[in-house]
């Protein structure tokens, strides 16, 4: 099959990407390599929209994490995402932490960040409450929150719905790379059992960026991966706090320290751990991280007891930074002077989810400029529609509003998922995901069903009923995630 | 539109259909219950096992069997039910916003029966950790998809947890042709009925290991292995004794919490140990005219207990719907010596009082006592006891009314006269 363009990785930049490139007349290919997009580092992270103060002046990071922190609401609107400006609190416990807070507080002013002040522990007490052990904390009331996994999903849909091909279960096997008869670059991308040609190949792949890139001929990469654990507390918790609550950062960590986060959907986040890996898919959780996680929390606040624990995961870090140096280095974005054609995005990690439109505009523009000297004729796509339009979800709606939705569709009136109150429809909807992704993984994204504080207890049975009733699925073909992962040993239609 | 109701009782499982019951005995006219599955019994449906209704009907019943017989007498005595409904909201003021397919209804009650039974701890809750995949359930959710719904969980499967519905579907999966490989505890002692471990684990040779967990969850997609470890006394684990054992699927039976949502949002005070409301002896929250019985308000090993939990709110509910008021309750009843729980928490001193409470540890013969202001009200031997089996014993209020805080503790040994 030819594109003009092939983008591997559905992470939210490669989705980013394509979205922002579907705003030209450009054949598009995205080729991820699993059930669905996002199920990298893009739907396991804080889900944090960074205001930018963490990053070293002058680095990519630090300009296209400010630029994406002023307009990740609009992105969200036209997108149909959540997003709340809750703010954020980088508390420090003790005199001795006020210079690194306020050497935070001059490298976010160096990046242009906005509002930042240092407040006292009254202050502080004033705003949350049940927090302890503070002495002072810089507030960043630009920080806000988002649900990275349904940005991601909403930035695939609205690529499609402008004529972006996304390939699912498409992960790349070979590259070859040659030149047409006018000497222009031209990829083969060889993923699942298809065939892709391309002018331009972009490698959006995360922590498989480094070997993607040696696929297409490019060495000299390394990528370390480094896992992250956290624990979601139920929403209960999520009463106790209104704002991100983050430690100072320490010198030659690379990460933020664990923090507490508040969730779109009201859970609590404590997380992530910090730890160098030698497999990058190794998404366990630990014993000894959990201990960690647990004490951390409850030195944030004595409440924050096991009590509310509803479930752990982990997310991976793509590192360029050595696990013997720690620490950040820059995103690495660029059109490979030995492979023309080929943009690399190398170590794309925090804060990759708040900098992913502008990293997508950035790319957007090299993309435009290396056609341009392939002397390919770029046109805008005057159909380009920005606007996406995510499920209706029951539970936020006035009593009116759910009265009237019943009465259009008596499936609203079916509470399949009882913690979070997600109807029929709702499910009905996540199955019939533009995206044709058909896990219970890619339902619960969707719907937020399964994700309550009885962790599909009530629903699970519930959803593989409609998926055998209604989509005439044999039971042992149901997959909760990635091959592989069957539910259900069989069913009396699996019995031949 | 408001509809009004006298009494509204929330989940028609064995403690809702059982309270709708004894309250239409006792002449409550106008009763609606509200049920979220498309049938009543609740959890019971899913239980086709017998041994329900040895106390309460002097027969060995499966669990259907034993909620038609609650069904049976609710037809005769023409009692409302919502089906396919679920309540979203209960305000402290009664009021409870319900959808079903046909809309959303609201219903102003004036007293209202909390029954919304419970629902299983999970992974995340106790913190397994290893790999995520597919082929960890819950033993409830198992035995809903198998028993219910017809699908298969595994053919090689460890349990963790002696809770009894854990043992129950060890059984159960043998039967269905499955290799149950081992039954692991955490504790010392197993947590579900002594009867279960006999005729779940040992007429099947399934071994119960004690003092056992799972350290690690294997697989890329599908469990294939978990890691098996002794427990040392502290109930730490000892690292050097993991075991890889293979597996396709790992069912967990590690307990069961009271569901309470809408009491919370109701605003009534929830008793931290057990999970459920604070009640006084007529099954009264701390809201008035909001009653609670079964598994919302504490954990049952026998349904048996949770029926005649459900009938005796009838008395107090009389009471409340003619009187708009009960008894203040102001006798704290506290857990004293291995009590590791008592209901009610309090007392008002004025209605039939059954004092039901678990034990910390197990034991052979102990004795319970009632004291109050340092004299021993009332005290019964007990040939055993047993964290799985809750107690269930009279008080006269005669004995404490009056009286200021009354605890119950156990001793070993024989009660003297």
């Amino acid at each position: 099959m030819y594109y003009d363009l092939v983008i591997a990785g559905g992470g939210v930049a490669g989705c980013a990407i394509a979205r922002e490139l579907s705003r030209l007349q450009l054949k598009i290919a995205v080729l991820e390599k699993e059930a669905d997009v996002g199920w990298g580092a893009s739907c396991r992270n804080s889900g944090v929209v960074h205001a930018g103060y963490n990053n070293t002046p002058g680095t990519l990071m630090a300009r296209f994490c400010v630029e994406g922190n002023e307009g990740f609401e609009d992105l969200c609107a036209e997108l149909d995402v959540p997003y709340r400006r809750i703010g954020k609190l980088v508390l420090a416990e003790s005199p001795e932490e006020m210079p690194a807070l306020e050497r935070l507080l001059a490298q976010g002013e160096a990046n242009g960040v906005r509002d930042l002040e240092i407040i006292d522990g009254q202050r502080v007490r004033e705003m949350e409450p049940h927090l302890e052990n503070v002495f002072a904390a810089m507030y960043s009331p630009n920080s806000a929150i988002t649900s990275p996994y349904q940005l991601t999903i909403a930035l695939a849909e609205n690529s499609l719905a402008n004529g972006v091909d996304i390939f699912l279960n498409s992960r790349v096997e070979r590259i070859l790379t040659d030149t047409d008869g006018d000497g222009r670059a031209r990829f083969t991308v060889y993923a699942g059992d298809r065939e892709f040609q391309s002018r331009l190949l972009i490698n959006s792949t995360g922590v498989h960026s480094a070997e993607i890139s040696a696929m297409a001929g490019v060495d000299g990469y390394s990528i370390y991966p480094c896992r992250g654990e956290y624990y979601v507390l139920d929403t209960y918790a999520g009463e106790l706090i209104d704002h991100l609550v983050y430690p100072v950062p320490k010198p030659g960590v690379g990460g933020l320290g664990i923090h507490l986060t508040p969730t779109v959907d009201g859970n609590i986040l404590i997380g992530p751990s910090n730890e160098y890996i030698s497999i990058s898919e190794d998404y366990s959780v630990t014993v000894p991280v959990m201990k960690t996680l647990s004490m951390e929390a409850r030195g944030y606040m004595h409440q924050l007891n096991g009590g509310f624990y509803i479930r752990n995961f982990a997310g991976m870090r793509a590192k360029q930074a050595p696990p013997e140096e720690g620490g950040f280095y820059d995103f690495v974005i660029r059109e490979e002077e030995s492979r023309p054609g080929l943009i690399n995005l190398i170590g794309i990690e925090s804060p990759g989810l708040t900098a992913s439109l502008p990293i997508a505009r950035y790319v957007s523009g090299m993309v435009k400029s290396v056609l341009q000297r392939m002397g390919v004729d770029v046109r805008i796509n005057t159909d380009f529609k920005p606007v996406r339009k995510g499920p209706v979800r029951f539970s936020e709606q006035s009593d009116a509003v759910k009265a009237a939705l019943i009465e259009t569709d008596p499936d609203y009136g079916e509470v399949i998922c009882r913690c979070e109150q997600v109807t029929k429809k709702e499910i009905l909807q996540a199955i019939e995901n533009p995206l044709s992704a058909r896990s219970l993984i890619s339902i619960k994204y969707r719907s937020r069903a399964m994700m309550g504080r009885c962790q599909g207890g009530y629903c699970t049975q519930r959803i593989l009923q409609i998926l055998k009733d209604e989509y005439v699925y044999c039971p042992g073909e149901i997959r909760l995630g990635k091959d592989g992962s069957w539910v259900l040993s069989g069913g009396r239609c699996d019995i031949t | 539109m408001m509809i009004r109701k006298d009494l509204v009782i929330i989940g028609g499982g064995a403690a809702g259909l059982a309270a709708a019951a004894a309250c239409r005995e006792r002449g409550i006219e106008d009763i609606l219950i509200i049920e979220r599955g498309d049938v009543l019994g609740g959890i019971l449906n899913q239980c086709i096992h017998d041994g329900f209704g040895l106390h309460k009907f002097h027969e060995t019943l499966t669990g259907p069997e034993y909620a038609q017989r609650y069904i049976d007498m609710l037809h005769t005595r023409d009692l409302p039910v919502m089906l396919n409904s679920m309540v979203t909201e209960l305000s402290s003021g009664k009021i409870l916003t319900v959808v079903n397919r046909k809309g959303l209804h609201k219903i102003h009650a004036k007293a209202v029966i909390l029954a919304m039974g419970s629902r299983e701890r999970t992974r995340g809750a106790i913190g397994i950790p290893g790999a995520r995949v597919a082929g960890v359930f819950t033993a409830g959710v198992a035995q809903n998809l198998i028993n219910m719904k017809d699908f298969m969980v595994g053919r090689r499967v460890i349990i963790l947890g002696s809770g009894d519905i854990g043992l129950i579907m060890a059984r159960r999966l043998t039967l269905e042709g499955a290799k149950v490989l081992m039954v692991l505890e955490k504790l010392p002692f197993p947590s579900g009925l002594p009867r279960n471990i006999n005729q779940c684990l040992r007429d099947f040779d399934i071994p119960l290991y004690l003092k056992h967990t799972v350290s690690g969850i294997h697989g890329d997609g599908h469990l294939t292995g978990v890691d098996v470890v002794e427990i040392d006394e502290s109930g730490e684990i000892i690292p050097d004794t993991a075991k890889f054992v293979e597996c396709d699927s790992l069912l967990l039976s590690v307990g069961l919490i009271p569901e309470n949502e809408l009491s919370r949002q109701a605003g009534l005070r929830l008793d931290p140990v057990t999970g459920g409301a604070v009640v006084d002896e007529y099954g009264q929250t701390t809201v008035p005219g909001i009653f609670a019985c079964g598994n919302v308000l504490h954990i049952h090993d026998l349904v048996d207990n949770v029926s005649l939990e459900g009938e005796a709110l009838a008395h107090g509910m009389k009471l409340y719907l003619s009187e708009e008021a009960l008894p203040a309750a102001g006798i704290p009843v506290i857990p004293g010596n291995n009590v590791r729980y008592c209901l009610p928490q309090h007392l008002s001193g004025h209605a039939p009082t059954v004092i039901s409470f678990r034990p910390s540890v197990p034991g052979k013969l102990h004795t319970v006592r009632f004291i109050q202001n340092g004299k021993i009200l009332k005290k019964k031997s007990l040939l055993k006891i047993n964290p799985a089996e809750m107690e269930r014993i009279e008080l006269d209020p005669e004995l404490y009314r009056g009286g200021g805080e009354l605890t119950v503790d156990l001793v070993p040994g024989r009660a003297e006269s």
